[in-house]
């Protein structure tokens, strides 16, 4: 069966069951109640109109929940009869239920789960598995972010930036699981990006497309990480930079640069190059100039002293750390990076096992580890 | 979003304020303690911030291999390893502090006398996986 069909169609469902009048919370119970019912039945019992099927059962489901309800409050006034269908949207639907999952009163983790759930159509299960957690912790936060959430109005308008920061988190740290949420945010984002026209929307779907392009080449089989510079260029995906370029030039277009657009617009410079040779450096800086003014973030001070390394020599990347705060994550990491290049293979060499001993991730401290043994050159007998 | 390793010691961490064996407590105390335990452990997981709590025994031995073909070697149990892991939590919470804070509050268990303990828990941050964005 068509999982992601069925995951496409479940913000649409949930849209439907609020309009009828479900508050938000019920009604996203009963629309997972719907999911996972469809996915026991479906593979041998597909529907005609899957929309439709799955309408039923979760307006079924959430009558039965509020039955229930009423009736351990002993209550008399339950709605009954199925009220006539509200008016037929969906796409403003779906972009409110991207709104109240990234409400802003919600943590990070809690706004991350709730996306995944209401607007991705995942199961509470395959979100603890993605994400490392037990069943029943993953399925807490997400009863508490509904919580928190209840009072909101449905149809209050919402901040794109809070949605485009969770769809961010899910596409940079998803982890591992039956669900790629790699694919998952650039699903989620593809579907946002046709509910709202924003340049922002468009430059992180890009970015999303142009990095996820380069997701074959860069590891190896071992499983270590292979740097872009040393990456098989050959096996990157034509087509996820076709589309990425595309969208990330209609956006550029309309002249009201973010950091998300200028971060696409260096993924599709490094997409460009037919060889690391080929890179073109001086734009790239030029681009982190704009991430610099556009988000003043350290971090990106940190990047862009790699490309200046690269476009000015490594004397002059060192100048541009030299600027910087030594307590940065990955600072270390960049400064062997400069002096190595700059010859300096011995203190290369000690900043690369220092900035694997602060490496935050396994793949980037067994990366650093290996290159500082490269350099301290024992070789195997 | 990150998970955090709260490690008790039976040994090898300083001392806590509260410091006095276990078995010198009364029943009603260690009843209380792991009463105290359950409930912020149930608490994490109304939260969404629970992964796992396990406890260990204090036996156990040293083991290594021997070479090909041969059984690994063991040594141990030893009565006075100066570091011996009691047992730990792993958490998944959303910044530092808030690991931090809940280690705190773990280390406020009830001892001797029902008072907080005071001990000293390690606080480890997991690895991660790589993140998906890297320049």
């Amino acid at each position: 069966m068509d999982e992601l069909l069925l995951r496409s169609l479940t913000p649409g469902v949930l849209g439907v069951l609020v309009r009828r009048g479900a508050d938000f919370a019920a009604a996203e119970d009963a629309v997972q109640d719907a999911l996972v019912e469809a996915l026991r039945v479906w593979p041998h019992d597909p529907p005609r109109d899957p929309r439709a099927w799955l309408v039923t059962v979760a307006w079924r489901r959430f009558l039965d929940a509020t039955r229930a309800e009423a009736a351990r409050r002993r209550r008399e006034d339950v709605v009954d009869a199925e009220p006539a269908p509200g008016p037929a949207t969906g796409v403003d639907d779906t972009l409110q239920l991207y709104f109240l999952c990234a409400h802003p009163s919600l943590t990070p983790s809690s706004a991350v789960a709730l996306t995944l759930r209401a607007v991705g159509g995942l199961t509470t299960r395959q979100i603890a598995r993605a994400y490392l957690v037990p069943e029943a912790t993953m399925a807490q936060r997400i009863s508490r972010a509904k919580r928190a959430v209840a009072r909101v109005r449905f149809d209050t308008p919402g901040d794109v930036a809070t949605v485009l920061r969770v769809l961010y988190l899910v596409f940079n740290e998803g982890y591992s699981g039956d669900v790629d949420l790699t694919a998952e945010a650039i699903r989620l984002t593809r579907q946002l990006a046709t509910a709202i026209d924003h340049p922002e929307v468009a430059g992180l779907l890009a970015l999303m497309l142009l990095t996820s392009a380069r997701r074959a080449a860069r590891t190896a089989p071992d499983g270590s990480l292979v740097p872009l510079a040393e990456q098989d260029r050959g096996r990157w995906d034509t087509a996820s930079i076709a589309e990425g370029v595309e969208v990330l030039q209609a956006a550029l277009a309309r002249d009201q640069l973010g950091e998300f657009q200028a971060q696409a617009a260096i993924a599709a410079l490094h997409a460009d190059a037919r060889t690391a040779e080929e890179t073109d450096w001086v734009q790239i800086v030029e681009w982190y100039d704009e991430l610099v003014r556009v988000t003043d973030s350290p971090v990106v001070r940190l990047n862009r002293a790699v490309a200046v390394g690269e476009a000015d020599g490594p004397r002059a990347g060192l100048a541009a750390l030299a600027e910087l705060d030594d307590a940065l994550p990955r600072y270390a990491a960049v400064a062997a990076h400069l002096h190595e290049r700059d010859g300096d293979l011995a203190t290369a060499a000690r900043l690369y096992a220092e900035a694997a001993r602060k490496a935050p991730d396994l793949a980037e401290r067994d990366h650093l580890t290996r290159r500082a043994a490269r350099l301290n050159g024992r070789r195997t007998s | 979003m990150a998970k955090y390793l709260l490690l008790k010691h039976y040994r090898g961490a300083p001392a806590a304020v509260n410091d006095v064996r276990m078995d010198q407590w009364t029943p009603e105390e260690i009843s209380a303690h792991f009463q105290y335990m359950n409930d912020f452990a149930a608490k994490l997981e109304q939260t969404g911030e629970f992964v796992d709590a396990q406890a260990l025994s204090d036996g156990g031995m040293w083991v290594r291999f021997d070479g090909e073909g041969r059984p690994p070697v063991t040594d141990g149990p030893f009565a006075e390893t100066k570091d011996l892991i009691a047992g730990w939590m792993v958490i998944d919470v959303d910044t530092e502090k808030r690991a931090v804070e809940l280690a705190g509050e773990l280390s406020a268990a009830p001892g001797a006398g029902g008072k907080p303990i005071h001990e000293w828990l390690e606080v480890r941050p997991f690895l991660t996986e790589a993140p998906t964005i890297t320049e």
